[in-house]
């Protein structure tokens, strides 16, 4: 009865699956040359935090080694050719490789970008035999994508690769004898490499000659694992890469489209489509890209970007903005140069989903209210968005920045929520342990500037790896009401002279006086400052050098003030 | 055994409803505020459907933005939605920072000539609609959103000029804390805001609140009215008044489901 829960199934240990291994050499070279054109041919390294990952053939022959240092390479080799490790860019460039190997066998699995994996069985018996199978595919990657690669057929996908850097086909059950005499070092875990040599084992026999239970008791979960691979026991199943399905929904038109109200009843059943085709896979697109191809062969294309939540009315009213956008052509009143009106109708309409989600999350709860309100409020953003245009609904997103109004970026309703700027949001207030209910008025007295300290608090409590800390930003409390246009004002002080701030952070004299615009001029009873900020000096055309003031006026209002330039505004209001 | 098993689906059938049924009436028509300002609206929140101007300060820039902000923080990270309208200068972060769930909270900064419209929709989708009150608004109009408010259960705030409300909040008086000359930074603001209104918010009522606070918003007891024991300083006496439960008492506390169980 207990016969069924055994992991391995009845049989006991399954035979490893025979299975066939595609490497391609020094692949993040020859991606870089795919995808940058770097020549392989020439002495390339490619270097990952000083350290050299892979290198060319006749940078090998230089001496440049895997693991050397940038300047020790560069010294072996003068010519040496420096990229960067791109592993997006090395999958990218294996992409075509792989659909390769996928018009010959069925069920390939990408082990890392450079190698791929397929049962051997297979492809051995219907091309006929596994060396002449090997030998197609080889032909067949070298002629579809001109690279160059090796095949190596064992018994597992850790002996394959091995044999793979060999060209070499192990017979069957000869796996163990074929890995009993590489060094250790060939399971790529230099650690125990290292340990097993200093302990006297050399060979991967060697190391597979120990008893499985002392291997696991000294060297743990991970060592018992290498332990199974040196004993050619590989067992995993190959993870077959399923193909991506085709998606896209298609309407091509006899009479070509040039109304808008035809375009969008051509949407909305293209929509209906999309949405019924993606709800068939359990899927959500965030990025939908919309092509339409006009009478004379003209394409357009743009890809609108969605927070998930894409409804099949949701989709057709993209794509009918978007040929709106396309049929109307240039609309007056608006900024930046729309492109022309296309010359002929649109003669086919494509749906692209672009990034697909699991759509679970997006399903309503099963009571009924996680969904519910939320779609009752986009539906009612999307008629508000429908009366004014998709930009007049917007929501924030917090990012970082120095002053409120960077720190905001201003979304349309239904677009990803991404900040302009990296860094960690400003602080909740309840969240700041600087000002605590008891604790006394931190830095006021003692910090010239308190933006500083206010900062650096805040990466001590979410100092969050990659985000840029802001120094120099405004402490909290943030300003309730942020003025889209400074206006411009006036400060002068008890004696009526224009107050100035020099290059050296000096003021002229307290302010004491302060007029905004043209109004009348009102009392400064409190301020503070000056704090500088500094932004972007080494770009000339973006830089911004300013100094920030809080005033308290002396009807109970507070003010945000810059001077720039020697022009006074103010920023935002502490409403 | 048996009758703990009665008494355990009975509470279970309090708790659970089809997804269909409306809100009953009581706790889900109140939505929460912030304990500090529970005293100025005649049912302790939010009650959906009624409509809670807040009157724009007389000197212009008084503290109405921070108080509509407060009014909507609790509401809004207890899961309500909400938009703005009509507020182009709307602090974001300072809206953060009093704890608004920004991603539930949705922005018109332009209306345009479409403002009923607009308003009208958004009072359809979301629970709390805040919108600045152009000029020359008619009554008729405003009387007519409030009623579509009434009906959907949204909580309509005005911000501005606005007959017929039901409660109208308006800040009196605010005086920042913190700032020196030529030196320390705003750290607080005591804000005194008064409400009067219809029906059970007839009589007016008052209340100092910090409007943003060191912390949380606190209580500042006012000198004469406040429990005897209140002193002048605010922040001895704010741990005082916080010790009062302000959370409404009416509801008790939810039968525990553990009571089924192997007696």
């Amino acid at each position: 009865m207990t016969a069924g829960f055994r992991p391995e199934g009845a049989g006991g240990h399954a035979a490893p699956v025979r299975t066939l291994v595609l490497w391609c050499p020094d692949w993040p070279v020859i991606a870089a040359e795919i995808a940058d054109g770097v020549p392989a041919t020439d002495p390339v390294a490619v270097l990952h935090a000083n350290r050299v990952v892979a290198c060319s053939e006749q940078a090998r022959a230089e001496g440049v080694r895997r693991g050397l240092r940038r300047r020790e390479a560069q010294g072996r080799c003068p010519r040496l050719t420096v990229v960067d490790h791109d592993p997006a860019r090395d999958a990218r460039a294996f992409e075509p490789v792989v659909a390769a190997v996928e018009e010959l066998v069925a069920g390939v699995e990408v082990v890392r970008p450079g190698a791929c994996a397929v049962a051997a069985r297979g492809p051995g018996r219907y091309l006929g035999g596994e060396e002449a199978a090997a030998e197609r595919i080889v032909e067949h990657v070298a002629q579809a994508c001109a690279v160059e690669s090796q095949i190596g057929i064992a018994d597992g996908v850790f002996a394959a690769g091995l044999a793979a850097r060999s060209g070499r086909v192990v017979p069957p059950g000869g796996t163990p004898g074929f890995l009993a005499d590489l060094p250790v070092e060939a399971l790529g875990r230099p650690a125990l490499a290292d340990l097993l040599r200093r302990l006297g084992v050399r060979t991967l026999g060697g190391f597979a000659a120990l008893p499985p239970g002392d291997v696991l008791a000294r060297f743990g979960f991970d060592g018992a694992l290498a332990h199974r691979l040196a004993a050619g026991r590989d067992h995993r199943p190959l993870a077959v890469r399923q193909p991506p399905a085709d998606l896209a929904v298609t309407a091509d038109q006899d009479e070509p489209l040039d109304r808008v109200d035809a375009a969008a009843f051509v949407a909305r059943a293209l929509a209906e489509r999309l949405h019924e085709h993606l709800a068939a896979y359990g899927l959500a697109c965030t990025r939908l890209g919309i092509e339409a191809v006009t009478a004379h062969g003209q394409e357009l294309h743009r890809v609108w970007r969605h927070d998930g939540l894409l409804t099949a009315a949701a989709i057709a009213d993209r794509v009918r903005w978007q040929l709106d956008g396309w049929l109307s052509g240039g609309r007056p009143g608006r900024a930046g140069a729309r492109p022309p009106r296309p010359t002929a109708g649109i003669i086919r309409l494509r749906l692209v989903p672009d990034g697909v989600i699991a759509q679970g999350a997006l399903q309503p709860g099963l009571w009924g209210e996680a969904g519910e309100e939320r779609e009752r409020a986009h539906r009612a953003l999307s008629r508000v968005q429908g009366v004014l245009g998709p930009e007049a609904v917007v929501t924030a997103v917090l990012g970082g920045g120095r002053s409120p109004a960077d720190q905001v970026r201003l979304v349309p309703w239904g677009d990803e929520r991404l900040p302009t700027r990296p860094g960690p949001p400003p602080l909740p207030a309840h969240a700041d342990p600087l000002s605590g209910p008891d604790a006394p008025p931190a830095g006021p007295a003692r910090s010239r500037r308190p933006g500083r300290v206010a900062a650096r608090a805040a990466d001590r409590i979410d100092g969050r790896a990659g985000e840029p800390p802001w120094p120099g930003r405004l402490p909290p409390p943030a300003p309730a009401v942020v003025l889209p246009e400074p206006l411009a004002a006036t400060v002068h002080d008890a004696a009526g002279e224009p107050v100035v701030v020099s290059a050296r952070l000096a003021v002229s004299a307290p302010p004491a006086w302060l007029a905004v615009g043209t109004g009348q001029p009102a009392r400064i009873t409190g301020w503070t400052g000056p704090w500088p900020v500094d932004e972007r000096w080494w770009a000339p055309a973006e830089a911004r050098r300013r100094a920030r003031f809080q005033v308290c006026l002396a009807d109970g209002s507070a003010l945000l003030l810059a001077v720039e330039g020697g022009r006074w505004l103010v920023e935002a209001v502490y409403d | 055994m048996a009758g703990r098993m009665v008494i355990g689906s009975a509470a279970l059938a309090g708790l659970v409803r089809p997804a269909s049924a409306p809100d009953p009436a009581g706790a889900h028509r109140v939505l929460p505020v912030t304990p500090e300002l529970t005293g100025l609206l005649p049912s302790r929140g939010l009650r959906r459907g009624s409509t809670i101007a807040v009157a724009a300060g007389q000197p212009r820039h008084s503290g109405a933005t921070s108080l509509i902000l407060a009014l909507l923080a609790e509401a809004s990270r207890a899961g309500s939605w909400c938009a703005v309208a009509g507020v182009p200068t709307f602090g974001a972060v300072a809206a953060a920072e009093l704890g608004i769930a920004l991603d539930r909270l949705a922005l018109v900064p332009h209306p345009g000539p479409d403002w009923a419209t607009v308003v009208a929709a958004l009072i359809d989708g979301v629970d709390v609609v805040v919108t600045a009150v152009p000029a020359g608004v008619s009554a008729p109009v405003a009387s007519r959103l409030a009623a579509r408010a009434r009906q959907r259960g949204t909580v309509l705030v005005p911000y501005g000029r606005w007959d017929g409300a039901d409660v109208t909040l308006q800040v009196t008086r605010g005086a920042w804390q913190g700032l020196g000359t030529g030196r320390g930074r705003l750290r607080r603001r005591e804000v005194t805001v008064s409400a009067r209104g219809r029906g059970a918010a007839a009589r007016p009522r008052e209340a100092t609140v910090w409007l943003p606070g060191d912390a949380l918003t606190r209580v500042v007891p006012r000198p004469v009215p406040g429990p005897p024991a209140a002193s002048v300083t605010g922040r001895s006496a704010a741990g005082l008044l916080r010790a009062v439960p302000a959370a409404p008492a009416a509801e008790p506390p939810p039968p525990a489901l553990t009571l089924v169980g192997p007696a």
